[in-house]
């Protein structure tokens, strides 16, 4: 009995010893989009636990935050009849409407292509877009269009070397939320790699929700719009009267 | 202070729309119209999406609307039996125009059929404004000229189904009113305009009504037709942001007040020179963003073709 639990020990000892975990926390899982909301800063930090020496080879930490995915279509200008005007169209099956990369170091060196298929953690690799090439001529001229809009209005980031690692165990980042936020489920995943090889994943969820008035009025606009679009009206007639009269009263 | 629009989806200066909302205010006082054709592509300026600065342009006039016809109503400058007949065209018009607008939505042609409708319409009144006036005023330094008359007979009287309106003093067939109330519900529906700018001009020219009465008749019409307008968005759609409304409209009551107080110092033909050169520069600059090359070709919207 003794001599099997031995042998099974001496027999995980090696699994046991390659293995270096992450061990992670959020600095806030949800995230409330009131009326003043002008973004956030989520902290994720961590650690990495061993149950052996390290071994050799630098360790680095990837960290992405992915909003939740939706079809998207990108459409391209061109000149007809001296005007611009959308012509070709390119439908992509799903893009994350916000995707931060976090990392410890340059991706292409601590992150094979082989991983990257296999985890999809760089942006183009976060986007699902089968069977573009028959809808345009240069149909991979639109997913790199799609990737440059998102990246200039802030939704696409890239930040390597922006993840601080000490004594290769303790590791932090700063995630910034920006203002234009879509409400979902928002998943942080966080890649810890050795020679270009993920050694372990773990996944955190972020709740990123309209709240209060924001939710009271984005609700209602769902799911009884009439009285939505009759209360607008309302504001409106209310708001119109409402200056009239007051300013013949002040006039008096 | 940023403040976030819950169906637009994005946050916006507080001040910002305060501001827009006061300055298209103080012009709709000033000039007298209700300053939809200002609102709308402002919004469109600082990157509010089409289909959202539509509809809530149209529930923006509607507001301006109702402040001006309660003046218009005591002074008995309403014909109701005009109102009436022009707003059932509208009300034609601006579903046929809500309907129409979904279809371009879903063909990814909005945004280019909103702007050409801006620019012909903007363009081809700005132009007539602008002429009307230099020759008035030229009449005006030069005293003895040929005085035209306001109220001639055209085709539009030999037309059937006629009607008598009486605060108008008109004796004629109802269909040229229907047809030029549904193309305002029209234009209200895919440019999120109250349509004054085209309802005014075709009253007084095409229809013959007395000067007085027009303004008041107009206004009427505008309220229920943008009110209907607002609601059909906000049904078919939910592209209505009450956030975005009510800020704009804040601002828009405001400064229509300090406008009015200002236009009883100018001369009506020195307004209508200022009006027209208005609506001659925002013809002009959507005109632009259509002839020059983009700096963006590519568009992204989130969903799918149908």
């Amino acid at each position: 009995m003794i001599r099997a639990a031995l042998l099974w020990l001496l027999s995980a000892l090696p699994a046991l010893a390659a293995s270096e975990d992450i061990v992670a926390g959020l600095s806030q899982n949800r995230v409330s989009i009131t009326a003043d909301f002008e973004g956030s800063e989520i902290l994720i930090y961590g650690a990495v636990r061993r149950t052996a020496p390290a071994p050799p080879g630098a360790l680095h930490v990837i960290i992405t935050v992915e909003g939740p995915s939706t079809p998207i279509t990108v459409r391209k200008k061109e000149r007809t009849a001296g005007i611009w005007i959308n012509r070709e169209s390119v439908q992509i099956a799903s893009a994350p409407s916000f995707y931060a990369i976090s990392t410890t170091g340059h991706l292409k060196d601590i992150l094979t292509e082989t991983e990257n298929l296999r985890h999809q953690i760089t942006i183009p690799r976060a986007i699902r877009a089968v069977g573009i090439s028959q809808q345009a001529r240069n149909a991979p001229e639109f997913l790199e269009a799609l990737i440059r809009v998102r990246a200039s209005d802030g939704s696409y980031r890239l930040n390597e070397r922006s993840v601080q690692f000490t004594q290769g165990t303790l590791f932090r980042s700063d995630v910034v939320l920006p203002a234009n936020l879509t409400e979902g489920l928002y998943v942080v995943r966080i890649f810890l790699t050795r020679d270009g090889q993920v050694v372990d994943r773990i996944e955190r969820q972020i709740n990123v929700r309209k709240e209060g008035l924001e939710r009271f009025l984005f609700n209602l606009s769902r799911d009884q719009p009439l009285i939505y679009g009759l209360l607008s009206l309302l504001i409106a007639v209310v708001a119109g009267y409402g200056a009239s009269a007051a300013f013949r009263l002040l006039k008096r | 202070m940023q403040i976030f629009l819950p169906i637009a989806d994005i946050s916006v200066n507080l001040f910002l729309l305060l501001g827009i909302g006061g300055v298209v205010g103080f012009l709709s006082g000033l000039f007298g119209v209700g300053g939809g054709f200002l609102i709308t592509p402002l919004l469109f300026f600082i990157g509010i999406p089409p289909a959202i600065a539509v509809a809530t342009g149209a529930n923006q006039v509607v507001a301006s609307s109702v402040s001006g016809v309660l003046a218009q109503v005591k002074r008995k400058a309403v014909d109701f039996p005009m109102g009436f007949v022009l707003l059932a065209g509208g009300l034609v018009g601006s579903a046929g125009g809500v309907w129409f607008f979904a279809r371009l939505t879903a063909a990814g042609q909005v945004d280019l059929f909103v702007q050409l409708s801006y620019v012909l319409f903007l363009g081809l009144i700005g132009l007539t404004m602008f002429w009307e006036s230099v020759v008035a005023l030229r009449r005006a330094n030069r005293p003895g000229g040929p005085i035209r008359r306001s109220h001639t007979h055209n085709w539009v009287h030999g037309l059937p189904f006629k009607m008598k309106f009486r605060a108008s003093g008109l004796y004629i067939s109802v269909l040229p009113p229907l047809a030029v109330g549904a193309l305002v519900g029209f234009l209200a529906a895919i440019m999120g305009v109250g349509g004054g700018f085209i309802m005014v001009p075709a009253m007084i020219y095409l229809l013959g009504m007395p000067t007085k009465v027009v303004i008041g008749t107009s206004l009427f019409q505008i309220i229920f037709v943008t009110a209907f307008t607002t609601v059909m968005h906000a049904v078919t759609a939910n592209t209505v942001d009450m956030m975005l409304a009510v800020l704009l409209i804040i601002g828009g009551v405001v400064g229509a007040q300090f406008g009015a107080q200002v236009s009883g110092r100018l001369k009506a033909e020195q307004l209508r020179i200022l009006l027209s050169l208005l609506v001659l520069g925002v013809a002009a600059k959507i005109a632009l963003d259509l002839l020059l090359r983009p700096s963006e070709l590519y568009t992204i919207t989130p969903g799918l073709l149908p």
